[in-house]
């Protein structure tokens, strides 16, 4: 069985979020890298585990993006995969990613696509999606389980208010959440391996962005908590009443 | 013509998919046009009800197949429905199914797609979507370069709103295509409003110190009418099930009222619940990382300050 994990380089989950060029662009400056983590926490350490178990799986990697995504690609090399590809597309552009992913996907011909629920800069959500129209394939969004029963996948999936097991053959998309497996730290072995695991780059194939981004804002401060000593809950009660108006 | 996607569950409509339409149709005014509401399935609600919330017709693709959520039949069905009703804009809600099958029609629509938007769009040059990035830590305002746009809403971020009106049905004939996708279990938990939709929700981190000792939130989540839910650590542990987990990695919510009661405040824990509208804190931690972000706030023993609240709150509800 042949598995592709998308993984995403994203800012760590407690990076300084500012912009630089006029509220443009994303300010790089001191931020430190590291894998999407539902790619690498769901999708990838699914794999692996699935990769456990039967020693037929072969996992692959892709991500869109710049040279300097390759320390993170390394290092899900180093927990766990066998090859990687790079397509050389900075593009943002959620479009443009999802069909440099489908061309590798075409040509590699994968039994299970796996990606993050979403990646926690853009939070767009969007590529598993994407990918069950440009493949034409079965996609179960948002899966908190998944298993492979010979040529069948058992996803369970995040549904409002539950959870939903649903049955299909293989090949299917399935975007991964908390509950798919436990976060991993690489081996030193894992680390030696990785640096002579392949790590192919792609020129990128697709330029035609549909979305652009024009500026960024950040969230007008707070006004500063209000304190409310606690004998004076009635107090509260009346300003969420009659302040906040939320009760 | 803007077109909203109505969302089913159980043959009912979601409350995600009101909001929405709101959403749909200040959107239509704006543009100097009008709403129009597509379905997929059966349900046992009035469809022309729908008007209330702004749309003048509501399509729908009758075939009982649809009432199981499959996102390659749904996507392919909705994007061909939009084909035949002309829609330039789509609106979808930014919940679970909404996420699943939206960028999948923007890609059979040759359309962009802006998800997670968190106001109306801004049409005097051009169409520029304003949505959460970074987990709610910062605003993107993105342009809409295709001639056909997609958007999905934030749940709480709009509003439902709702006047007089009716609107007219009309059944779209579109084939469907076999699902290959068989469902074999549903578990939903019973009784309660799921965490995305809930508007008032009391929530407890470690500071309660134990599951047993849980009983003060859930009385004052009672007393509110409040949807109850946790930390990463709570959940964790398993002192909480791991679908009341909000935060980066659990669910993000918008509700208008947070109460988090012993959270320390995170960042990470933050991210799932910044869109909040008003956040109320109690911990004993004076500098707890929460107050910054918090609207009111209480130092003090969770224990005895809890159940004093559900008190005052029984109290109001009593007096009005």
């Amino acid at each position: 069985m042949k598995v592709l994990v998308c993984i995403s380089k994203t800012p760590d989950t407690t990076a300084k979020i500012a912009f630089t060029e006029g509220n443009t662009k994303f300010d790089e400056n001191g931020v430190q890298w590291i894998i999407n983590p539902y790619d690498e926490w769901y999708s990838l350490v699914r794999a692996i585990e699935l990769k456990e178990k039967d020693a037929n799986v072969t996992i692959h990697l892709v991500t869109v993006g710049a040279a300097d995504a390759e320390p993170i690609i390394r290092k899900a090399l180093a927990l766990g995969g066998d090859e990687a590809i790079r397509v050389n597309n900075t593009s943002n552009d959620s479009m443009v990613v999802a069909q440099e992913i489908a061309a590798i996907a075409k040509e590699g011909t994968y039994d299970l696509i796996l990606t993050g629920k979403e990646t926690i800069d853009y939070n767009s959500a969007s590529i598993g999606s994407m990918l069950c129209a440009l493949l034409d394939q079965n996609y179960i969004a948002a899966a908190t389980k998944l298993e492979i029963d010979g040529t069948k996948a058992i996803v369970t999936r995040e549904i409002d208010g539950g959870e939903e097991t649903a049955e299909t053959n293989l090949p299917v998309i399935v975007s991964c959440q908390k509950g798919m497996a436990e976060q991993r730290i690489p081996n030193m072995r894992g680390i030696m391996a990785a640096r002579t695991k392949p790590l192919k780059v792609v020129e990128a194939s697709v330029q035609n962005a549909t979305t652009s981004i024009q500026q960024f804002d950040l969230p007008a401060a707070k006004s500063g908590v209000k304190l409310i000593d606690p004998t004076q809950m009635d107090e509260l009660v009346r300003l969420l009443k009659e302040e906040a108006k939320v009760i | 013509m803007v077109l909203i996607y109505i969302d089913q569950a159980d043959q009912e409509v979601k409350k995600a998919s009101l909001e929405a339409i709101s959403y749909g149709a200040a959107l239509a005014k704006q543009m100097g046009t009008h709403a129009e509401a597509l379905i997929l399935g059966t349900v046992k609600d009035d469809l022309a009800q729908l008007g209330k919330y702004g749309v003048t017709k509501v399509h729908q693709v009758a075939n009982e197949i649809l009432n199981h959520f499959d996102a390659r039949v749904n996507a392919t069905v909705t994007s061909e429905a939009v084909k035949l009703s002309g829609a330039d804009v789509i609106v979808f809600a930014h919940n679970t199914n909404g996420k699943a099958i939206a960028p999948a029609v923007a890609v059979k629509l040759n359309a962009g797609i802006v998800t997670g938007a968190s106001a109306l769009p801004n049409t005097e040059n051009g169409f520029v979507v304003t949505k959460t990035v970074f987990s709610g830590k910062a605003f993107a305002s993105i342009k809409i370069e295709t001639a056909i746009k997609v958007i999905t809403i934030n749940q709480n971020s709009f509003g439902v709103q709702s006047s007089e009106g009716t609107a007219t049905l009309e059944t779209l004939s579109v084939i469907v295509p076999t699902s290959s996708i068989k469902i074999t279990s549903v578990n939903k938990v019973q009784g309660e409003i799921p965490l995305t939709e809930a508007s008032l929700v009391v929530s407890g981190g470690r500071g309660l110190k134990g599951p047993e000792n849980w009983g003060v939130l859930l009385d004052l989540a009672k007393a509110l009418g409040a949807s109850t839910a946790c930390s990463r650590p709570v959940s964790d542990s398993d002192w909480r099930p791991h679908h009341e987990h909000v935060g980066q990695t659990g669910y993000q919510i918008a509700p208008n009222l947070y109460i988090a009661i012993g959270i320390s405040g995170a960042i990470q824990h933050l991210a799932g619940v910044n869109r909040s509208k008003t956040i109320v804190v109690i911990n004993k931690d004076p500098e707890a990382p929460f107050f910054k972000a918090a609207d009111y706030g209480v130092v003090g023993d969770a224990f005895e300050v809890v159940p004093a609240l559900t008190a005052a709150v029984l109290k109001s509800k009593a007096s009005a």
